[in-house]
């Protein structure tokens, strides 16, 4: 098997041969994809398919708080329950991450004190993205310097809905090389394509293909900030991206979706999309994220159900 | 498949559903024996289990289901549609009440996945009611003038592969029109339509307008015979359907036939690919491919083969074949020993004639019919698994250069039931679909039911449509 990209060498000469590369990508039928999507959504995972589902999930989440109300209290508060998910039941697994504003990596950093719990912070003028390069750059190499183990960039949907596909490839490569950190070793990148402005499945296929082409660690649907956020057809379609992308190269790519899953029922949903389409080496959370907050308390009270039998409710996990 | 995320079982319960130990004939209104005592034994395919002992109607009972149907007849053409269209929405809607059950109770008696008869059978059943209730008061404004007149007694005879849909396929557009009904459900497949019987009690059907009758081949061949019987309607093989046309030859009985076919799926090198990969295995192995407009012939451009045949296979091999009750499983039990045996020999035939066989890692089940998903490359209009119907779930694979020869290839077939084109081209769909001499062409997807929809063969593959407002000519005097 390849694990080069000199395969694709040529396709990022130009902006036309981008372009001619993209164009040329099989197209998408949105009724067959959803009709796929849904479909593997009528899974039924029961009993100990269930339990592994659900530990995996709450493994698999990227903690978040973006808002401009955020505190350090309330980024201390997150990192607590990212260490310790459901306080009565030290079995719980980890959260893979905490995702912050660049502002708050140190504050979480701190507070996590050492735990196997990764810092994800957003940057690139993040979520709108509108902002000069060097701004851009800036934003993500202070995240970097302040500690973050993870970055969560945005493209440009300007630039790529105008059919700059190059220059939107070119922004990805400039925020891979900022999350290099002085000792060589680097941030890994998760590459936001917010799915919702890009709006077509053609559209997102090729952003998918941009952002590995442009050496994404993980490709992430959405920012949370916009109407439309992660669904099963469009992380199902990335799924299929980041398949054939190492099928070509060899090289793996992780998925990220974010935004808008809420419940066990809907995590489950994703993992079955998962494991039926890219496989059990996807199966882990260096490989798939769930961009979440308010999921993990429903995943924690399935699986007190799980294990006691019974319901607990809201007031049996914590509210940070 | 072992992975990191086994499912864990999980089966739908057989709790809701009370099979009898024994059922009868369902004549006028009652469910009586045969004539001469005779009964067969309907088994569960998945596990060859017993599942009820059905009585078996011979010549007297066609005879004595026929006369009920006429005697029914008078009455029932003479109501007003608006008056049949409510018996039609109360079948419609006890059928959906009842949809669970009767999932499971064909999963059982048939073989096929319950994710299939819970998503796919039961919603499509009752729709065909609902649709055809809609139909019943409004017959003057279907195109075939005023006041159009039903036939008389309409007898059906219908297959297994989707017993209690081809049921609904018989019966709802002839109860619309005012017609009344003798039907023979297949020996394999006779339960359903035993339930469905009681479903028309429970609705209040008058006496003798619906009749069923379990049996063989045999009554189904007196049952067509008869001289009283106005229209035949019947689903199945094309060598029984020309042993009908034979039979009605010379009488005034109209007859609809719908039979086999060898459905092209082409897939042209522009096509969405993934979602190509999902029609194909749609096309060829929902229903374990016991389906007569199954997509068995996969015609696909040279130029993508390779790369589609690598991403067939990947897909086949997350398919998941086992218990049919399971609501994960994706490939049921094939339906009967004999059908099995038939797919086995084809596919042998297939291999002794140098295609190239390949099946994913399957493990089938000791007890019970089960056939593993198998694909064949290499494979030329000249091999016999290109051109006679499997039936199974068995997919043969052809290459075309361009798009005339896709057609070619695609309508060399004594069959003439479906097709499918793929391609992101919406011109090249238009224009392929006008040339392909098929009953269905579906277009960037595949079998896909609707009963607006008419259905129904060109060649061997049979004469008629079902669906739809073309549906309703079948069983009127026009």
């Amino acid at each position: 098997m390849p694990t080069t990209l000199t395969a694709f060498a040529d396709v990022t000469t130009s902006d036309s041969a981008l372009r001619r590369f993209l164009h040329g990508l099989p197209g998408v039928d949105a009724v067959g994809l959803e009709a796929r999507a849904a479909a593997l959504g009528t899974r039924s995972i029961k009993t100990t398919a269930k339990a592994y589902a659900i530990d995996l999930a709450i493994s698999m989440i990227d903690l978040t708080t973006l808002e401009g109300a955020d505190t350090p209290g309330k980024v201390r508060a997150l990192a607590a329950k990212a260490v310790h998910p459901d306080p009565t039941d030290r079995t719980t697994p980890m959260t893979a991450a905490v995702c912050v504003y660049p502002d708050m990596v140190a504050t979480a950093k701190a507070a996590l004190n050492g735990a196997d719990v990764k810092v994800a912070s957003v940057a690139t003028a993040f979520p709108a993205g509108r902002a000069a390069l060097p701004v851009k750059l800036a934003d993500t190499r202070d995240a970097v310097a302040a500690g973050a183990d993870e970055i969560d960039m945005v493209i440009d949907r300007g630039a790529f809905l105008a059919g700059r596909y190059l220059e939107t490839y070119e922004l990805i490569k400039a925020v891979k090389e900022a999350c290099v950190r002085e000792d060589g070793t680097a941030a890994r990148l998760k590459v936001i394509f917010e799915t919702g402005e890009l709006s077509t499945y053609d559209n997102i296929r090729r952003a998918s293909w941009i952002g590995m082409l442009a050496g994404a660690d993980f490709i992430k649907t959405s920012t949370g900030k916009v109407g439309v956020n992660a669904t099963p057809a469009n992380t199902l379609l990335m799924l299929e991206a980041v398949r054939d992308f190492k099928a070509q190269t060899g090289i793996q790519i992780g998925v990220k979706p974010a935004g808008g899953i809420r419940t066990t029922k809907d995590a489950i949903k994703f993992l079955v999309l998962v494991n039926e389409t890219v496989g059990e080496d996807w199966l882990t959370n260096e490989w798939f994220r769930f961009g979440a907050s308010s999921l993990l308390n429903d995943l924690l009270m399935q699986r007190q159900k799980l294990s006691t039998g019974r319901y607990s409710g809201p007031d049996y996990v914590t509210v940070d | 498949m072992a992975s990191l995320f086994e499912y864990a079982p999980a089966p739908e319960s057989r709790s809701v559903v009370d099979i009898a130990p024994s059922y009868g004939l369902f004549i006028d209104g009652e469910f009586t024996d045969a004539a001469d005592g005779k009964v067969f034994k309907t088994i569960s395919p998945s596990s060859e289990e017993v599942l009820s002992e059905v009585a078996q109607a011979g010549a007297a009972d066609v005879d004595r289901a026929v006369k009920a149907a006429r005697k029914a007849f008078e009455k029932w053409s003479a109501l007003p549609g608006s008056e049949r269209a409510k018996y039609l929405f109360r079948i419609a809607r006890i059928i959906q009440e009842r949809s669970r059950e009767l999932a499971v109770l064909e999963t059982l008696d048939n073989g096929k996945p319950i994710k299939e008869t819970r998503d796919a059978d039961l919603p499509l059943v009752a729709a065909h009611f609902f649709y055809y209730a809609g139909w019943a008061d409004k017959l003057d404004h279907a195109g075939y003038g005023a006041n159009p007149r039903p036939l008389g007694v309409a007898g059906q005879v219908i297959p297994w592969n989707f017993p209690l849909l081809m049921l609904a396929w018989k019966i709802a557009p002839a109860l619309a029109t005012g017609n009344t009904v003798v039907l023979k459900p297949a020996e394999t497949t006779p339960l359903s339509a035993l339930f469905f019987a009681d479903i028309c009690r429970q609705a209040g059907l008058p006496k003798g307008v619906v009749n069923i009758i379990p049996g063989y081949g045999d009554a189904g061949a007196e049952l067509v015979a008869h001289p009283d019987v106005n229209k035949v309607a019947f689903t199945g093989s094309t060598a029984v359907g020309k042993a009908i046309a034979r039979q009605v030859a010379g009488t005034d009985k109209k007859v609809t036939l719908e039979l086999g076919g060898k459905g092209a799926n082409i897939v042209f090198d522009d096509a969405p690919i993934d979602q190509a990969v999902e029609g194909i295995v749609t096309g060829i192995f929902f229903n374990q491919g016991q389906v007569c407009c199954a997509g068995s012939r996969l015609l696909v451009q040279e130029s993508i083969h390779d790369e589609l045949l690598d991403s067939l296979k990947r897909r086949l091999s997350t398919l998941r074949l086992g218990d049919p009750l399971d609501k994960n499983t994706d490939i049921g039990a094939i339906n009967s020993a004999e059908q099995l045996a038939r797919i086995t020999a084809l596919a042998e035939t297939g291999e002794a004639e140098g295609a190239e066989r390949w099946s994913p890692a399957c493990e089938l089940p000791s007890a019970g019919y089960w056939f593993a998903p198998t694909l064949f490359t290499n494979v030329t209009q000249a091999h016999t698994v290109a051109r006679d119907e499997i039936f199974g779930p068995v997919l043969s694979v052809l290459t075309f250069r361009t798009p005339d020869e896709a057609v070619a290839k695609a309508n060399n077939s004594q069959y003439g039931l479906s097709a499918g084109i793929w391609t992101e081209k919406g011109s090249r769909i238009l224009a392929v679909a006008n040339k392909l001499r098929a009953g269905v062409v579906w277009a960037n997807t595949f079998n896909k039911f609707d009963p607006t929809s008419p259905f129904g063969g060109y060649k061997e593959s049979g004469f008629g449509r079902e669906g739809g407002r073309h549906g309703l000519e079948a069983y009127l005097d026009v």
